[in-house]
């Protein structure tokens, strides 16, 4: 049979449709954006990982990544502006055998939400948080947000951004997750696969991925999302364990991808426990 | 493929084949996956979909490696590929 009749047939049998609220399918999300792509990935992980998916649950803010909370058919909330992970800490605490995603974005995560971000780290919060980071304020018309890099043009910035972005790594590191990386959507399978290990490993998790914004960021920088995805294959270099102070956004030097921190401390549930709940 | 030094049990590996579904009206047209198909055996079709997109096709359905790249790429679970049966391979 000739693939193009398969195609007709095939409809709606995609290994995902399990997860995804195929109703709400396509999604809002633009020609060529990398929000899908990493969506899809986490998907993917929370599918393969072998946990019961019943005790799964996404939380995200609000941005264009914050509709993904929509369009996962698994429990999930889409919380007000930056309040992603106070949600989610909120969730945990209430059901600790839950396995609590927040998949957000930059804006979402980093601006309005950054002090919920710290903190939680700080804490040890035990949850698995996935920012997509596509340097702009794609939803609201391509403004300039905390990670878009030094010089790029935005809306906000139409001579060029003269601010320096963060190194979300680098913030996540000295705030104390205890799982840190990076990929991009072109390195859906190691992204994938950080996002199992996230998951099942317990403590903050902190996965970074960058993504194109092709209608707002790429339009205005002179970036079609397939260059984009060229500089994601070119301009970037794996280095586990590198050192955080080198994880910089800058396509003008390599961006370095990769595993960064994974390691264990006490949980916050678990110091609560060791210090305000002692047994009699 | 071909080999510097044929492998002893090059006769008995068999390559994985697989079979490429469209999930035509999903597909809004990035093309990521005819760029990055590691056989370059997607394109662009003439036809449109619902939403005015030219979904990919397949130019040659027996060299599918069943990577699942072109799966794991799509932002839009649009394309999927499964095993052959094993007729088809070889
Ligand atoms: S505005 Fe940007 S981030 Fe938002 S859906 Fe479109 S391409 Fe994606
Ligand atoms: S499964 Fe791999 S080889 Fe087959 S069409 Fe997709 S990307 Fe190409
Ligand atoms: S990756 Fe998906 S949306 Fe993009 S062209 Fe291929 S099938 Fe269409």
């Amino acid at each position: 049979m000739p693939a193009a009749t398969k195609t007709r047939a095939a409809h709606q049998n995609h290994p995902l449709e399990d997860l995804i609220r195929s109703d709400r399918i396509p999604h809002i999300w633009c020609p060529g954006c990398g929000i899908g792509t990493a969506f899809s990935a986490c998907l993917s992980a929370m599918k393969g990982g072998g946990r019961n998916l019943e005790k799964m649950c996404m939380v995200s803010g609000i941005g264009c990544s914050g509709r993904a909370a929509g369009y996962v058919k698994l429990d999930s909330f889409h919380t007000t502006h930056g309040r992603a992970i106070p949600f989610a800490t909120g969730l945990k605490l209430g059901n600790p055998e839950l396995d609590v995603i927040v998949f957000s974005g930059d804006g979402d995560l980093f601006a309005i939400g950054g002090n919920h971000f710290i903190h939680a780290a700080r804490r040890n919060m035990d949850l698995t948080v996935i920012c997509v980071n596509n340097l702009n304020y794609g939803m609201t018309g391509g403004q300039a947000a905390a990670t878009t890099p030094h010089l790029a043009k935005t809306t906000t910035t139409t001579a060029g951004n003269p601010e320096s972005p963060f190194n979300l790594p680098l913030l996540a590191w000295a705030s104390g997750a205890t799982y840190v990386a990076r990929w991009t959507i072109l390195h859906t399978r190691e992204l994938t696969e950080c996002i199992q290990k996230a998951i099942s490993k317990s403590g903050f998790s902190f996965i970074e991925v960058l993504g194109p914004c092709p209608i707002n960021y790429g339009r205005r920088n002179r970036e079609k999302p397939m260059e984009t995805l060229r500089l994601y294959q070119e301009q970037t270099i794996i280095r586990n364990n590198a050192d955080p102070m080198d994880l910089d956004v800058d396509f003008k030097k390599k961006v370095v991808l990769g595993e960064f921190v994974d390691k264990q401390r006490p949980t916050c549930i678990e110091s609560y426990d060791r210090t305000c709940r002692l047994p009699e | 493929m071909e080999f510097w030094r044929v492998p002893f049990d090059s006769e008995a590996i068999e390559v994985s084949r697989g079979i490429v579904y469209i999930i035509e009206d999903r597909c809004k047209g990035c093309g990521y996956c005819i760029e990055f198909c590691p056989k370059s055996i997607l394109a662009f079709s003439s036809r449109f979909n619902k939403k005015g997109y030219h979904p990919p096709e397949l130019l040659d359905h027996d060299i599918c490696v069943n990577c699942h790249y072109c799966e794991i790429i799509c932002p839009e679970f649009a394309i999927y590929s499964l095993p052959a049966p094993l007729e088809k391979t070889g």
